[in-house]
C-alpha cells in the first residue's frame, strides 16, 4: 500500500537554511531514510544526506526525526500517522556541512585524545586468555556502532560548545570504561577520564542511554561505574592516606597511570 | 539559498600531498594495509568514501575464518586450505588460498592484541563457530557482529599510530608516470565530499581497497559505496581483473519489508542450528546435495542433528553447504511455487534452539528482525531470499605482495580476485583481509622506500584531464538531460534480471545491449547544485565504474560456459574440466571505451599440495 507522506526537510549550510516542504510517495515498510532517497533521485538530486549500510549497523544516518535524535533507516514509517507531517533536521550539536550532514569531527578528535589499549605479555603458547563473563561488560560497549547520536543529545554540549574542549562525551565515557574493565589492560586512564574528558560534568540524565539504537545501558553500565572508579581513586579518604604513605593498594596493580 | 557554494566550474585551487603509500579505501583491508605499511616505516594516507568505521567490513557478521584449533584440535592450515579451494570449485589460486589459511591465526590473535573482544570458549580461548564450507567449526566471533568488532579494532589501532586518514574523500582517477623505463604509479586525484575541491596525492605506491560491486545489483546486501571503484581505476590504469563472471549470491537475505530487501541475515543462523524449510514445511536441503560434496554432507535429519555436537562421527548438514549450492537451491524452491509469502523461504531457528540461546548468539539477527520486519526470531521463522553479496572477481595481482600488472598498484580484499576462485567460503573474507591487507601494506612500503632516488612525478596534463573529468557531470552539453539516479535504477534492474543468479546466453548478450546504452546515456548527464556535498555528482562518478565493472561481468559471464561456484548457466549446466583449467582475464581496449577478454591457464598447483586432493 503506497500513500503520500507529507516531509519537512531542513535544507541549508553553515550560514543558515529553512524547512523546506515536499511530498514523498511512500509503502508500507519503509523507513525515514527510503523517503529521503526518493527525494534525492526524484526531487532533489543534491540534497545532502549521508548513509550507508542502511540496517542500522554502520551508524551514518544519524539525524532528529520530529527533534528526536534517530537513525533514519531504523525511523519506520508505520511508527507515525499516515497525515502526520515529518520534520528531518540535522544533528543540533555538531556544526551543518550542508542539509542533513553535520561536520562531526569533535568526536574523531576526542578518539585521538584517548589512550588505546595496551595488554600485557601473552601466555606461554601465545594465545591469551579470558573468560566470558569477564569480558561481556566490555562487549556491550563495543556495540557501539558510533552513530554519535548520544553525543548529539548530551545537554553538556548541545547547546554550550565551550564545554566541548574539556567533555568527551557518553560514546568516548564508554570507551574509558570498556577499557577499565578489559581484564588485560594495563593502562590507568581514571586521571584522564575526569581530567582532560570531564566525565565530572555528566549529571546522569540518561538522555544518551534513551536514544542508543544499540540500547547500551550508557549511564547505568559505562558511566556511573566510571565516576565510582574515579571517585574511589581521588577521593577516597583511605585511599587518599595510603597514597601519601606510600601503600600500593590492590586497585593499582598491573596499571600504569597514563 | 546562501553565499558560500562554488560553482560547478570555479578553480577553488587544489591540494596536494606527498606520501609513500595511499590507501584507497578505510574497509578491513585497507586498516590493516595501512598500518602494516606504518609499520614498515612508510609515511601513509587512508583516503575514504566515508566516515572512518562506517566501511562495508561493519557489515559482516559472522566470523573469521582461521584454523586455529580452539574448538577442534583436528584443525589446521591444511584442512582450512583443502575447504577453501574445494569451497572455490577448485579455481582458486592455490598460492593465495595457502597463504591465507597459514597466516589467519596470527592475524587474529593479532587483533587481539589491539583490543578486539572476541566470544570466549569455556577455558578462555577465542570461540570458533561453524560455517557452510568449513569442516571444523573455526570462525572466531563476536555474537553476529564480528565486522563492526573488526573495523574498530583496526579503527582504533590507525588512530593510536597517528595515521593520516582522508575522510569522505573519493578517487575519480590514479595518476601514473609514463615516462620512466617501464608504467608505474604516482599518485591518486580525488575530490572532498564535503567541499567538491580537488587533491592530488602524490606516492609511489597505491593500494586499492575499494570492496565490491554489490551496487550494481538491484536486490543486495551492500552499500552505496560498492560501485567497483577499485576495480575500474585499475582497469583504466592498465590493470587486469579476473573471474569477475563470479558474484556470490548469498543464500539468506531478507525479502520483506520492501526497504529491507536484500538485507543479510547471517549464515551463523544456519551454523547454529537454523534449518531452510518450503511453504509445505519440507527441509529441502537434503533434495540438493551435488554429486562434489556428497561423501561429506549427511544424508538424513537425524545424523545432521547430531553434527552440532559430534563432527567426527557425522558429516555436516546440507543447510551448510557452500553459498552458491544453498542459494541455488532456494532459487529452484521458489521458482518451484514452494515459496513463502513474500516470495522466499523459511529459515528457522525458533523451533530449533531456546530463545535465549538464540538472543546471545545473534543479538543483531534478532534486533534487525524485531525492529524493521516485527518478526521475532526466537518465536516464527524469517522469510529470506538470495542477495547479491560479493565478487570473487577482482584485480589480477601477485599472491605473495598483492601487486598488480602495473607497478606500485596494489589492490587487496574484495577488490582484488583469485583468492576465492568461483565462490568464497563464509567467514574467508574477513580472514582474506587481513592476511593480504598485511602483505600488501609491507610490499607498497618497501617498494616506496625503494624509489627514494626516483619517485615517479605526476604529470601536470594528467591532473587537468582528470579534473576536466571530474567536473564533465556539471557541464553536460546541450544533450544533457539524464539524470544519474535513473540510469543507476534501470543498470540495477538489468543486472539483476539478466546477469543475476541463473544466467543463459541471450540474456546476458540483451544484457551487454543494454549495458552499452546506459553508458551512451551516462555521456549525457546532468546534475543540479554546486559541488559542496553533491549526492547527485557523487552517483555521475560513480557510475562510470558501475558501468564499466557491470559490461565486465556481463561479458565474462557470457564468454564462461560451465556453470561453477558463483556462476550458473542455464544453458550449460555442470561444470567442465576444460573451463576449470581456465581464468577469464578483462583488460581496456586500445581505444580506453571497452574491454578485452582472454582466456589464461590456472596457475598449477605443486604436488604436495595437490596430495590434500587425492
Amino acid at each position: 500500500m503506497s500513500y503520500d507522506l507529507k516531509m519537512r526537510v531542513w535544507r541549508g549550510d553553515a550560514d543558515g537554511g529553512d524547512l523546506g516542504d515536499y511530498t514523498v510517495p511512500v509503502e508500507t515498510g519503509e523507513v525515514v531514510l527510503d523517503a529521503i532517497h526518493r527525494l534525492q533521485a526524484t526531487q532533489v538530486g543534491d540534497l545532502a544526506v549521508r548513509w550507508n549500510c542502511k540496517a542500522g549497523k554502520c551508524g551514518s544516518c544519524s539525524a532528529e526525526v520530529n527533534g528526536r535524535p534517530r537513525l533514519m533507516c531504523m525511523t519506520r514509517l508505520s511508527d507515525f500517522d499516515e497525515t502526520e507531517t515529518i520534520t528531518v533536521t540535522p544533528m543540533r550539536t555538531f556544526p551543518v556541512i550542508r542539509d542533513l550532514v553535520t561536520d562531526v569531527s569533535y568526536n574523531y578528535e576526542k578518539a585521538k585524545q584517548l589512550p588505546a589499549f595496551e595488554p600485557g605479555p601473552p601466555d606461554a603458547d601465545g594465545k591469551r586468555r579470558m573468560a566470558q563473563v569477564d569480558i561481556e561488560r566490555g562487549q556491550e560497549f563495543r556495540k557501539c556502532i558510533e552513530c554519535f547520536l548520544c553525543q548529539d543529545t548530551c545537554h553538556v554540549i548541545r547547546d554550550h560548545e565551550d564545554n566541548k574542549e574539556k567533555f568527551a562525551g557518553p560514546r568516548f565515557f564508554l570507551r574509558y570504561a570498556e577499557l577499565d574493565m578489559h581484564p588485560l589492560d594495563t593502562h590507568d586512564r581514571r586521571v584522564l577520564v575526569q581530567g582532560m574528558a570531564g566525565i565530572g560534568l555528566c549529571n546522569i540524565t540518561k538522555c544518551c542511554t534513551e536514544v542508543c539504537p544499540e540500547g547500551i545501558h550508557i549511564t547505568d553500565n559505562a558511566i556511573i561505574p566510571m565516576k565510582e572508579r574515579v571517585v574511589d581513586r581521588k577521593y577516597d579518604p583511605l585511599v587518599w592516606l595510603g597514597n601519601k604513605i606510600g601503600i600500593r593498594n590492590k586497585d593499582n596493580d598491573g596499571r600504569t597511570e597514563v | 539559498m546562501t553565499g558560500n557554494e562554488m560553482s560547478g566550474d570555479a578553480a577553488g585551487g587544489l591540494e596536494s600531498h606527498d606520501y609513500d603509500v595511499v590507501v584507497i579505501g578505510a574497509g578491513g583491508s585497507g586498516l590493516r594495509a595501512a598500518i602494516a605499511a606504518h609499520e614498515a616505516g612508510a609515511r601513509v594516507a587512508v583516503v575514504c568514501k566515508s566516515l572512518l568505521g562506517k566501511a562495508h567490513t561493519v557489515m559482516a557478521e559472522g566470523g573469521i575464518a582461521a584454523a586455529m584449533g580452539n574448538r577442534w584440535k583436528e584443525d589446521n592450515w591444511e584442512v582450512h586450505f583443502r575447504d577453501t579451494m574445494r569451497g572455490g570449485k577448485m579455481l582458486n589460486h592455490w598460492r593465495m588460498a595457502q597463504l591465507h589459511a597459514q597466516e589467519a591465526p596470527d592475524r587474529v590473535l593479532e587483533l587481539e592484541t589491539w583490543g578486539a573482544l572476541f566470544d570466549r570458549t569455556e577455558d578462555g580461548l577465542i570461540s570458533q563457530r561453524d560455517f557452510g564450507g568449513h569442516k571444523y567449526a573455526r570462525l572466531a566471533h563476536v555474537g553476529d557482529r564480528t565486522g563492526l568488532e573488526m573495523i574498530r579494532t583496526l579503527q582504533q589501532r590507525t588512530v593510536a599510530l597517528g595515521i593520516d586518514v582522508f575522510m569522505e574523500c573519493t578517487v575519480t582517477d590514479l595518476l601514473k608516470d609514463t615516462g620512466a623505463a617501464e608504467d608505474r604509479v604516482a599518485g591518486a586525484f580525488a575530490y572532498w565530499r564535503e567541499s567538491g575541491r580537488f587533491v592530488v596525492f602524490r606516492a609511489p605506491s597505491i593500494v586499492l581497497a575499494t570492496g565490491g560491486i554489490g551496487k550494481s545489483f538491484k536486490v543486495t546486501s551492500n552499500s552505496w559505496e560498492y560501485t567497483g571503484d577499485g576495480h575500474a581505476l585499475a582497469l583504466r590504469a592498465g590493470a587486469s581483473l579476473l573471474n569477475m563472471e563470479f558474484v556470490q549470491f548469498h543464500p539468506t537475505g531478507m525479502v520483506w519489508p520492501p526497504s529491507v530487501k536484500g538485507l543479510l541475515v547471517t549464515e551463523s543462523v544456519r551454523g547454529d542450528g537454523g534449518i531452510l524449510k518450503n511453504a509445505d514445511g519440507k527441509r529441502f536441503m537434503f533434495d540438493y546435495i551435488p554429486e562434489f560434496f556428497k561423501a561429506e554432507t549427511a544424508d538424513s535429519v537425524e545424523e545432521a542433528d547430531r553434527w552440532y555436537d559430534d563432527k567426527i562421527n557425522n558429516r555436516r548438514p546440507p543447510e551448510l553447504l557452500p553459498r552458491d549450492e544453498v542459494a541455488r537451491a532456494i532459487n529452484s524452491e521458489i521458482k518451484a511455487g514452494r515459496g513463502s509469502p513474500h516470495g522466499g523461504i523459511f529459515l528457522d531457528i525458533a523451533s530449533r534452539r531456546s530463545p535465549e540461546f538464540i538472543k546471545r548468539r545473534l543479538p543483531s539477527m534478532y534486533h534487525q528482525f524485531k525492529e524493521l520486519a516485527d518478526v521475532d526470531i526466537t518465536a516464527e521463522p524469517m522469510e529470506i531470499g538470495p542477495t547479491c553479496h560479493y565478487v570473487m572477481g577482482g584485480v589480477e595481482v601477485d599472491p605473495d605482495t598483492e601487486q598488480s600488472g602495473v607497478t606500485g598498484l596494489y589492490a587487496v580484499g574484495e577488490c582484488s580476485g583469485g583468492m576465492h576462485g568461483s565462490n568464497r567460503l563464509g567467514g574467508n573474507s574477513l580472514s582474506d583481509l587481513l592476511v593480504f591487507g598485511r602483505r600488501a601494506g609491507e610490499a607498497a612500503a618497501a617498494y616506496a622506500e625503494g624509489t627514494a632516488r626516483s619517485r615517479p612525478t605526476v604529470a601536470e596534463a594528467d591532473v587537468a584531464v582528470a579534473q576536466e573529468r571530474a567536473l564533465a557531470p556539471f557541464s553536460g552539453g546541450e544533450k544533457a538531460s539524464e539524470n544519474p539516479y535513473t540510469i543507476q535504477s534501470e543498470l540495477q534492474q538489468t543486472m539483476n534480471d539478466l546477469v543475476g543468479i541463473i544466467r543463459t546466453a541471450a540474456e546476458l548478450e540483451e544484457s551487454l545491449v543494454e549495458i552499452e546504452a546506459y553508458q551512451e546515456r551516462a555521456r549525457h548527464l546532468i546534475v543540479e547544485g554546486h559541488r559542496q556535498y553533491n549526492p547527485g555528482w557523487h552517483l555521475a562518478l560513480d557510475l562510470a565504474n558501475m558501468l564499466l565493472v557491470s559490461e565486465c561481468i556481463a561479458k565474462a559471464a557470457l564468454a564462461r560456459q560451465e556453470s561453477r561456484g558463483g556462476h550458473t548457466r542455464d544453458d550449460f549446466p555442470g561444470p567442465d574440466p576444460t573451463w576449470g583449467a581456465k581464468n577469464l582475464v578483462l583488460s581496456l581496449d586500445a581505444t580506453g571505451t571497452g574491454v578485452n577478454l582472454k582466456e589464461q591457464p590456472l596457475p598449477v598447483m605443486p604436488d604436495e599440495l595437490k596430495e590434500y586432493f587425492a
